[in-house]
């Protein structure tokens, strides 16, 4: 199967590689997938006192593209208000990427994995 | 193989110009035809072109000829009689027709089929076609190494088996079944024994008098011979009879009408008789080869795997789990080598390899291997860039990985209620 340019250049050339604390109450941490099924997503995302997203990492196990689709969306989402990122689909991601059907399900993967990202965020700020 | 001339580059259809080529490593998957092979098969295209079911010329006579010596140069390489080779498009169809055609044949008096849950799906295929006919068919498991267990195998076989279908050695991780061991059962119990030997032959010494093989299965892309065909051995004592698959003009002995392709015939004979003189040399460099690889992966990556039997396998296989990496993203990254992955993701279906399943490999590991395959044209110098190349793309994407960083937090992922997607 070959792979669109975008995907490999965000494969070979990873953006936002990395680990926020998780203990910080700006930071919040989403972690989605399964290592059974062959794709893990970890992505966190630090946000400012007025809801904006100032900083984006991740960390995945998996295939290229879900490498790929991880690596777009901490791009998408830093300057976003968490509101903002949140309403962010997966068939934007899959579409950039030109995801082929078989790959739809990383593009899904990331658009959860930033969903919980928030939740535990907001989790957090009303603890 | 010698590197390529400047003239022979510039013989190279567009896309593969301009770019470093890839390494060979996916022996297991099919193998270049030898060029002495290749010389061998040229003249039977437009020179000696005759049918060699001619029987009234002298055209037919000389495609007759060329296609007498290689059943003897293949018989001769498994220990049997020709008259015991017929010809067949390769190991696929040979295996349909060893075990459909055994099983349609003695099904009034035994209607019980024993095969292996590693073995080809080819063989499972054909097994679960009979099922649905009404054959009765056990699929015994094998052991953590990949091998089955001679006890369990002993216990199976009853005086209701008409065939045993044990593959000679396993196309993903390499791993050689005891044949001679398994003959000796089957011969006890008066059921017939198959083997697929499409990865065994020219790999490990194979007799089909020693082992007590009945049926043995042989592929010509497998052993640099070309694609296309392929033979089915056929004990002619005690006889073991068949119904066809294909019916026609009666050609090998009635077992598999149609045309015998002259070329693909001598090409077949010809790769046999090269493996059959070259197996102790080969192996012995690909064995050095590999232990190279392999010594030099484990001695400098924490966490990885090998899947089945160190000992009992063929030189030219390894099988690697790399923890914590998933197999395709790990190909992508490697991507000058040539090489295939037990990941879910490679196949059309969703589960990882049922090879790996098998041996108890956990889904999640089955879903880090590589299956590198070495072979008669890899050299010392691709297998030192490919231990480079797959190392340094594991430490990259384990830097990526979020269940390396758990592992290395001392978390146990598999104590983790993950949400399966």
């Amino acid at each position: 199967m070959a792979y669109s340019e975008k995907v490999i250049d965000h494969y070979e050339k990873p953006r936002n590689v990395g680990t926020l604390d998780k203990n910080d109450t700006s930071v919040g941490t989403g972690l989605v997938g399964a290592p059974a099924c062959g794709d893990v997503m970890k992505l966190q995302i630090k946000v400012s006192e007025d809801g904006i997203i100032e900083d984006a990492k991740f960390k995945t196990f998996g295939c290229g593209s879900a490498i790929a689709s991880s690596s777009l969306i901490t791009e998408w989402v830093k300057g976003k208000t968490i509101e903002e990122a949140g309403s962010i689909k997966n068939t934007q991601i899959a579409e950039e990427l030109a995801l082929p059907p078989v790959k739809i399900h990383c593009s899904v993967l990331a658009e959860d994995a930033i969903k919980a990202a928030i939740s535990d965020y907001k989790t957090k700020k009303g603890a | 193989m010698s590197a390529m001339t400047t003239q022979e580059k510039n013989e190279l259809p567009h896309t593969l110009k301009n770019r470093k080529a890839p390494i060979y490593l996916d022996y297991q998957a099919t193998t270049p035809t030898d060029p002495r092979v290749v010389e061998k098969m040229l003249p039977f295209f437009s020179e000696q072109f005759g049918n060699p079911h001619s029987r009234s010329h002298f055209f037919g006579w000389e495609a007759e000829d060329a296609v007498e010596i290689a059943r003897e140069q293949v018989a001769s390489i498994i220990g049997a009689n020709p008259k015991e080779v017929i010809f067949t498009s390769g190991a696929t169809e040979s295996n349909n027709l060893a075990i459909k055609g055994v099983a349609h044949f003695y099904k009034e008096k035994r209607n019980h089929i024993v095969t292996v849950v590693t073995e080809h799906k080819c063989v499972l295929d054909s097994c679960r076609h009979l099922e649905q006919e009404g054959f009765e068919v056990t699929y015994l498991p094998v052991k953590e190494n990949g091998l089955i267990d001679l006890d369990v195998l002993r216990e199976t076989v009853t005086d209701n088996t008409s065939i045993v279908s044990v593959m000679g050695v396993n196309n993903e991780i390499g791993v050689i079944q005891p044949l001679k061991e398994i003959g000796a059962i089957c011969r006890e119990k008066g059921a017939f024994f198959h083997t697929d030997c499409a990865q065994a032959v020219g790999k490990i010494p194979l007799d089909v008098e020693d082992m007590n093989i009945d049926l043995m299965s042989i592929s010509g892309h497998k052993i640099y011979g070309p694609m296309g065909i392929g033979a089915l051995y056929v004990r002619r004592r005690p006889r073991v009879r068949l119904v066809p698959m294909i019916n026609g003009g009666g050609q090998e002995r009635g077992m598999r009408s149609g045309t015998l392709p002259t070329p693909l015939c001598v090409g077949l004979g010809e790769a046999c008789a090269i493996a059959e003189k070259e197996m102790g040399a080969e192996n012995e460099r690909l064995r050095r080869l590999r232990d190279r690889m392999y010594q030099s992966i484990v001695g400098r990556l924490p966490e990885v795997y090998l899947n089945g039997d160190l000992d009992q396998r063929i030189p030219g296989n390894l099988n690697i789990s790399f923890a914590f990496v998933e197999g395709e993203g790990l190909m992508m990254g490697i991507k000058d080598l040539a090489v295939s992955s037990g990941s879910a993701c490679t196949s059309a279906s969703l589960e990882p390899s049922y090879v790996l399943r098998a041996l108890g490999v956990e889904v999640e590991m089955a879903h880090t291997s590589l299956r590198i395959g070495f072979g008669r044209f890899t050299t010392e110098e691709e297998v030192d860039e490919a231990v480079e190349c797959i190392i340094r793309e594991v430490e990259r994407l384990r830097e990526m990985s979020p269940l390396w960083d758990m592992h290395n937090e001392g978390i146990d992922i598999s104590s983790i209620e993950w949400a399966e997607h």
